[in-house]
């Protein structure tokens, strides 16, 4: 029963770690699958985490802090909009300056702020999004393999997690079932087959993009008043990138997504669990090994174990008219 | 005569000193097809865009169907009823056939009540006009000339009354543009008026019943195109006499110079793309390779002029061995005096950002007449693209332009320049006059003629039946990878074109 528990607990935090991939991951497939690449998940991330670390220290409203980091992602995102869709800019480049805009910014406005080496004060709960109990959890929770299914696994969470988990059916609706979805997929492939159905192809590019920053400011959000109680310098540590791979492994398609980011969730939690353990046969296994693993696992499964993902065929490509 | 569907009255157009579109007075009569023929850059492609919306013609006035309208944007000429079928194709490949149809005119937030009813229109329009396709079947799965039938209902559905067609052909085979051909009569005769842009005049004699023909932004005549013949249009659109014929006179066929046996060459996906074929070319004689683009044609030359490997089979060049393992130089190929006009000028013939002189010695650069030491000598280098351009006249004539800007037939010049004046033993040429206007063609059938008077062997491929004919001594046809059969230059049209669509092959298959 123990280690019934044990893999329980293993797979509960498996998903608390999902959660901040699967949200910045989506917000990719948002921006991708409208041919814009967006390197900056990263950034928009870190510096949500930071505005929400921010604004509820100050104001104490976790809701006010989620508004906050939607906010500044959703700005950041315009900026790349700004120079990868009206000055057709280079969208690496553009993602790159702001992953390092956000990552000095951060740190300098809270040290010049807050005066703790650029961390955000500890939050007290009160200003964090805590975990819910679902109704039911604690009578079920006798109840055999059910009810700590439900207690342990299920509930428990914060609302972010939720929501970032029906965020999936919901992106998938959107894609395949709305008018938007359809325009969006379309512009990603040949926006000048969208161009010359007469629909604007920069309007339907900025909101995919906007789309993409609410997204990663729920998942900044996520990061500093959720899984944390505040914001730490270089909290997302390259989870950004993760998902960006995450992305690529579902081949742009938002169910995949969620189960890449479950594996790269799982990866996390199973090397946090194992850490100064010992294992039979092996030995104890260096923490950086653990630490190491979804890289090493994201360039075994990019090197050939998920056949050929074919981006978005516009990705990457500003949109010129035609003369 | 009726009202006119379409009216241009005083369109004029500039871009920056660019003059795109002069003065245009056109009346196109309802339920017909008018073709407008032109040298590429003559004005054709701008004064559609005016037509669709993408540009705003600096002056005059556009008429639809008598009333004055303003076209300000793609949606607008939609809601006036007008359609456009473009030469690169406006399709999502990755989507299905309905999709397609429905962007931009989905009806509502949510797709569910558009997919019923554009599948519910689609079927309509199929039994109206006869154009199935099934509307679940991807893009990308479809031949080109299915691809094309998709952009026709994508306009239709939209309710089209007035289509234009810009290029239509330039992607099908003989029999896919014959049957778009009917499409558009069957359509006309349903009450549409179909706009039909070309610059082949062979399609304009085909499928229009009027032609307007534009040079240099105007349009210079408008005929019926039943009292008007190939050389008077010809004559119109270059704006002097053109040879359409090539002259030549009778080969002198030499020694054999190319010597092709049993090469067997595979794609990257292990297809057989050249299967077992085997030829020779002699001194003076130009060996025409005929056959529906993607046969192996394209495989062929590219495996003997060292840039593709071979499964198995041998090349001899002048009796020696060509290395065809993939690990040939084609540079040392070039040092033997094999030369190679290949097929795609655009991704292989030229480096598009570099300026005209840089591309006038690609690939001969190691030469020490360009050398300076271990430097370029750019002097010596724009010299000598002088010359060429001088004696191709290549317009415009100045070597420091970038290569990007030149028209089409003008950088068909500038390889042809390169390779043909290192005076090889053999020309390879592929799709010499792909996207070349009618002027240009005739100066570049003459200076293949010249090869092989010259004592040349020159081995060419084209898609263009005619192309092969008029220039040819022998005819190869490929089919499906193999030589199914040879010809000599009077071969019948027929003949040939049942050797390209390989029914010998289905009818000995039987």
């Amino acid at each position: 029963m123990d280690s019934f528990v044990a893999i329980l607990q293993l797979f509960d935090s498996t998903i608390r770690l999902s959660a901040p991939l699967l949200l910045a991951c989506l917000a990719g497939l948002y921006s991708e699958r409208a041919g814009i690449f967006d390197i900056g998940l990263e950034g928009k991330m870190l510096a949500g985490a930071f505005a929400a670390g921010a604004v509820a220290t100050w104001y104490g409203s976790a809701s006010l802090a989620l508004i906050a980091a939607i906010a500044i992602s959703v700005a950041l995102g315009l900026v790349h909009g700004f120079a990868s869709i009206t000055h057709r800019g280079n969208q690496i480049v553009s993602g790159v300056a702001i992953n390092f805009i956000a990552a000095g910014t951060t740190v300098i406005l809270g040290q010049a702020w807050f005066h703790q080496g650029g961390r955000t004060p500890s939050l007290p709960n009160t200003a964090r999004f805590n975990a819910i109990n679902l109704p039911g959890a604690e009578t079920l929770r006798e109840v055999p393999i059910i009810g700590p299914i439900y207690f342990e696994l299920i509930s428990g969470h914060s609302i972010l997690v939720y929501l970032a988990f029906l965020l999936v059916p919901f992106t998938w609706w959107v894609l395949y079932r709305t008018r938007f979805g359809l325009r969006l997929r379309a512009v990603g492939e040949n926006p000048a087959a969208v161009d010359t159905a007469g629909i604007s192809v920069p309007w339907l590019r900025y909101r995919a993009v906007i789309c993409c920053g609410i997204l990663c400011g729920i998942a900044g959000a996520y990061l500093a008043t959720a899984q944390g109680a505040g914001f730490v310098k270089d909290m997302t540590a390259g989870k950004g990138y993760i998902a960006l791979a995450a992305l690529i492994f579902a081949k742009w398609r938002p169910v995949q997504a969620m189960y890449a980011c479950l594996l790269f969730g799982f990866l996390d939690a199973l090397g946090i669990r194992l850490q100064g353990q010992s294992l039979p046969l092996i030995g104890e296994v260096p923490v950086q090994l653990m630490q190491a693993l979804p890289y090493i696992l994201t360039i075994v499964l990019l090197a050939g174990f998920i056949g050929k993902a074919i981006p978005p065929k516009a990705g990457g490509v500003a949109y010129v008219k035609e003369r | 005569m009726s009202v006119a569907a379409i009216e241009l009255i005083g369109v004029d157009k500039r871009f920056g000193t660019v003059h795109a579109n002069r003065d245009i007075h056109l009346a196109i009569e309802k339920g017909t097809i008018h073709g407008i023929i032109g040298e590429n850059g003559a004005g054709k492609s701008t004064l559609m865009s005016i037509l669709y919306g993408f540009y705003q013609a600096d002056s005059g006035e556009i008429r639809i169907n008598g009333n004055a309208t303003k076209i300000s944007d793609p949606n607008a000429a939609i809601g006036m009823g007008i359609g456009m079928v473009h030469q690169h194709f406006m399709l999502v490949e990755n989507f299905t056939v309905l999709e397609n149809v429905m962007l931009g005119v989905e009806g509502a937030p949510l797709l569910k009540n558009g997919i019923a009813k554009a599948r519910a229109e689609l079927k309509r329009l199929e039994q109206e006009y006869e154009l199935d396709v099934d509307p679940d079947a991807l893009i990308e799965e479809l031949p080109v000339g299915l691809q094309q039938r998709v952009e026709i209902l994508k306009a239709l559905y939209r309710g089209a009354e007035i289509l234009v067609l810009d290029e239509p052909t330039g992607v099908l085979t003989p029999p896919e543009a014959d049957h778009l051909f009917r499409i558009l009569e069957q359509l006309r005769d349903q009450g549409k008026t179909i706009i039909l842009i070309t610059h082949k005049l062979r399609e304009i004699m085909a499928a229009t019943d009027n032609v307007s023909v534009m040079r240099q932004g105007s349009v210079v005549a408008t005929r019926k195109t039943s009292e008007t013949s190939v050389e008077e249009l010809a004559e119109l659109m270059v704006g002097r006499r053109v040879l359409l014929r090539v002259q030549k006179g009778e080969a002198q066929p030499g020694e054999v110079k190319l010597s092709v046996e049993n090469l067997t060459v595979r794609d990257s996906r292990g297809v057989v793309m050249v299967d077992n074929a085997s030829f020779n070319v002699r001194a003076g004689e130009i060996v025409g390779i005929a056959g529906v683009a993607g046969n192996g044609q394209s495989q062929l030359i590219e495996t003997i002029a060292g840039i593709r490997a071979a499964v198995s089979g041998r090349v001899l060049l002048d009796g020696q061995l060509i290395d065809i393992t993939g690990a040939a130089d084609p540079g040392e190929l070039r040092d033997r005096g094999l030369a190679h006009v290949p097929e795609d000028r655009h991704h292989m013939g030229l480096v598009l950002a570099f300026e005209e002189y840089e591309n006038s010695i690609l690939g001969y650069h190691d030469d020490p007449l360009y050398l300076k030491g271990p430097f370029l000598d750019i002097d010596a280098i724009k010299a000598d693209a002088r010359k060429k351009i001088e004696k191709y006249d290549i317009r415009p004539g100045d070597p420091n332009l970038k290569t990007a800007n030149f028209s089409g037939g003008n950088q068909q010049k500038i390889v042809l320049a390169r390779e043909i004046e290192r005076d090889p033993g053999v020309l390879i040429i592929g799709q010499p006059t792909r996207g070349v206007d009618v002027g240009a063609i005739e100066f570049i059938h003459k200076r293949i003629i010249e090869m092989r008077d010259a004592g040349k062997a020159v081995l060419l491929v084209s898609v263009e039946l005619d192309e092969i004919r008029s220039l040819s001594d022998r005819i190869l046809v490929m089919f499906a990878g193999r030589i199914v059969g040879e010809r000599d230059a009077e071969a019948d049209e027929g003949e040939l074109g049942c050797l390209m669509a390989g029914v010998e092959q289905l009818e000995a298959a039987q």
